[in-house]
């Protein structure tokens, strides 16, 4: 009997078990891509519709076409890709000039009194200004060239990565400093092999930050006499109540945004595989 | 051949009232293996911080070949407790870090890594992550990673204090035989008074507030290991089992008010 018993016990719990698994990994992923696709339709539905006057809120269509028609004759004088590559400049400099000089002050403040003593008041004193607050001081004393839109971004971009990489300065490991320092490592060697790739974490996490605020910061530094880029871009059409090239604009700094913390996701779990590893 | 002395040394740190170490004298030489037992608080780690240089004594002289220990140095190795190795470099890595610091070139620094991973029997590990060992495995690697940049003296932190009862004994027997072919000065510290008689050469028992040495015990069980007679057989012999009883009852009168006269 027992063993007719078996299968017929171990059967059902098999089946069942199955599907509860290939049910979990999907449904996360799937209610995400069900919720955009309910968005797109009720949007689509409501403009085919004719519910919503087009002035407010123009039809995926419309928008669709609108980018065709940007990219192949432009808005305002530059094409979607001149005004993307504008911005995508602008936000590139601004990010490169921040990763050069926040890391240093970053495990300057991490490992040194006195550089804590200096930059800790100055950073925290400015990082929660909103951008627009001090944008005209900027525009009074650097113009209103591309120098002032970088230098906005910049200083977005200079607090999160700076902030972090003092946080993972200070919070290394002091066995594995002593570890370096028995096998004869000097303070420069301890900062090379062991504190920065001990932030190096925290460091890509500021950047991750870093980089969402200096994106958003965007729209704010285009105000500043710009003649292209995605903010100028949506901020002109505005002006003019051309919503569509408004919600194209919106749409593409989105996407941009996602690509850009999609991409440094991915590279943080290139260079920091060990991250979230028990030690 | 290295000789490390420890003359009269005491340890305060700042702030504090009562010292953590008071007067303390011991001198490692070759061929020794030297354990420090003690409950917690009785300063074990202490000394040993002090050893590596990475806390200076409020008063005594500690040297190295007749030379004053100032901050911690190459001199002498260090296996810490939690393996302290870097995530971020694979095995043979880890092992090569010190030549690598002191600036050997990569080809000399990796055939010494691979020679080392060798000696703890992790000879095909070299390009394993940090994260695929398990616990003994990353304890080896931190030894040889120690032995690696040839330290005249080897110090140990409770390095199996971390690991399950069976895999302890196996370091501890590997230690062994790692202390007999390099012939390195060992001090070692741990709470497990099993360990600490089966390996010491030499065992002085610390006693806490403040932190001071109540006995010293000269033995010769890590030695018969080393000879070749089996662990099983020598932890099973009377003179074990009563050396252990021992050193055990010392423990306990410490902690009790009232020591056991009998065995004191």
């Amino acid at each position: 009997m027992s063993s007719l018993d078996l299968p017929v016990t171990a059967k059902p719990a098999a089946a069942a078990a199955v599907p509860v698994k290939v049910r979990r990994s999907l449904s996360t992923r799937w209610i995400s891509v069900l919720t955009l696709a309910t968005l797109l339709l009720a949007w689509w539905a409501v403009t085919a519709a004719e519910w919503i006057e087009p002035l407010f809120l123009p039809s995926p269509e419309a928008v669709l076409g609108k980018a065709w028609l940007l990219m192949t004759q432009g808005y305002m004088e530059s094409t979607l890709w001149q005004h993307l590559g504008a911005s995508l400049q602008r936000i590139g400099l601004a990010l490169g000039a921040a990763i050069l000089t926040a890391i240093p002050i970053g495990i300057a403040i991490g490992h040194n009194r006195i550089a804590r003593g200096i930059f800790d008041p100055l950073i925290e004193f400015y990082r929660p200004i909103p951008p627009l607050a001090y944008l005209p001081l900027i525009v009074i004393w650097c113009g209103i060239g591309e120098l002032s839109k970088v230098l906005l971004i910049y200083l977005a971009i200079f607090a999160p990565i700076a902030i972090a990489t003092a946080t993972g300065v200070r919070t290394v490991d002091p066995a594995r400093l002593r570890a370096a320092q028995s096998l004869g490592a000097t303070r420069a060697q301890l900062i090379r092999h062991v504190i920065l790739p001990s932030a190096l974490p925290d460091i890509l996490t500021g950047v991750r930050i870093g980089l969402g605020v200096g994106w958003s910061t965007l729209v704010a530094a285009e105000l500043i006499a710009a003649t292209s880029g995605l903010g100028f871009m949506v901020q002109s059409a505005a002006q003019f109540l051309v919503t569509d090239v408004v919600v194209l604009g919106i749409l593409v700094i989105a996407l941009i945004a996602f690509a850009l913390e999609m991409s440094l996701r991915a590279l943080q779990r290139k260079l920091v595989p060990w991250h979230g590893q028990s030690h | 051949m290295a000789l490390l002395q420890l003359e009269r040394i005491s340890a305060q740190y700042p702030g504090a009232a009562e010292p953590v170490l008071a007067d303390i004298s011991l001198s490692l030489g070759p061929q020794q293996l030297l354990v420090a037992l003690g409950p917690s608080g009785s300063g074990k780690t202490s000394l040993l911080n002090l050893i590596a240089g990475f806390v200076t004594p409020s008063a005594g002289r500690i040297t190295l070949d007749g030379q004053a220990v100032q901050g911690p140095g190459a001199d002498r190795g260090v296996v810490f407790q939690d393996d302290a190795l870097l995530p971020w470099q694979d095995v043979l890595a880890n092992v090569g870090f010190g030549l690598e610091l002191a600036g050997v070139p990569r080809a000399q620094r990796e055939a010494r890594a691979r020679e080392m991973l060798a000696l703890v029997d992790l000879a095909d590990f070299g390009s394993r992550r940090i994260w695929q060992l398990s616990g003994g495995q990353k304890q080896r690697v931190g030894l040889a990673r120690a032995l690696a940049a040839d330290p005249r003296i080897l110090l140990m932190d409770e390095p199996f204090g971390a690991l399950d009862a069976f895999t302890r004994e196996q370091m501890q027997e590997l230690l062994l035989q790692v202390w007999q072919r390099t012939a390195k000065p060992v001090f070692l510290i741990t709470h497990d008074i099993e360990e600490a008689v089966f390996l010491a050469t030499e065992l002085v028992l610390l006693a806490p507030n403040p932190g001071q040495i109540v006995e010293r015990l000269q033995l010769d069980f890590g030695q018969r290991y080393a000879a070749g007679e089996s662990a099983r057989a020598i932890k099973s012999d009377p003179r074990f089992i009563e050396t252990r009883e021992h050193v055990l009852s010392r423990v306990f009168s410490q902690r009790s008010a009232t020591p056991r006269k009998e065995l004191a």
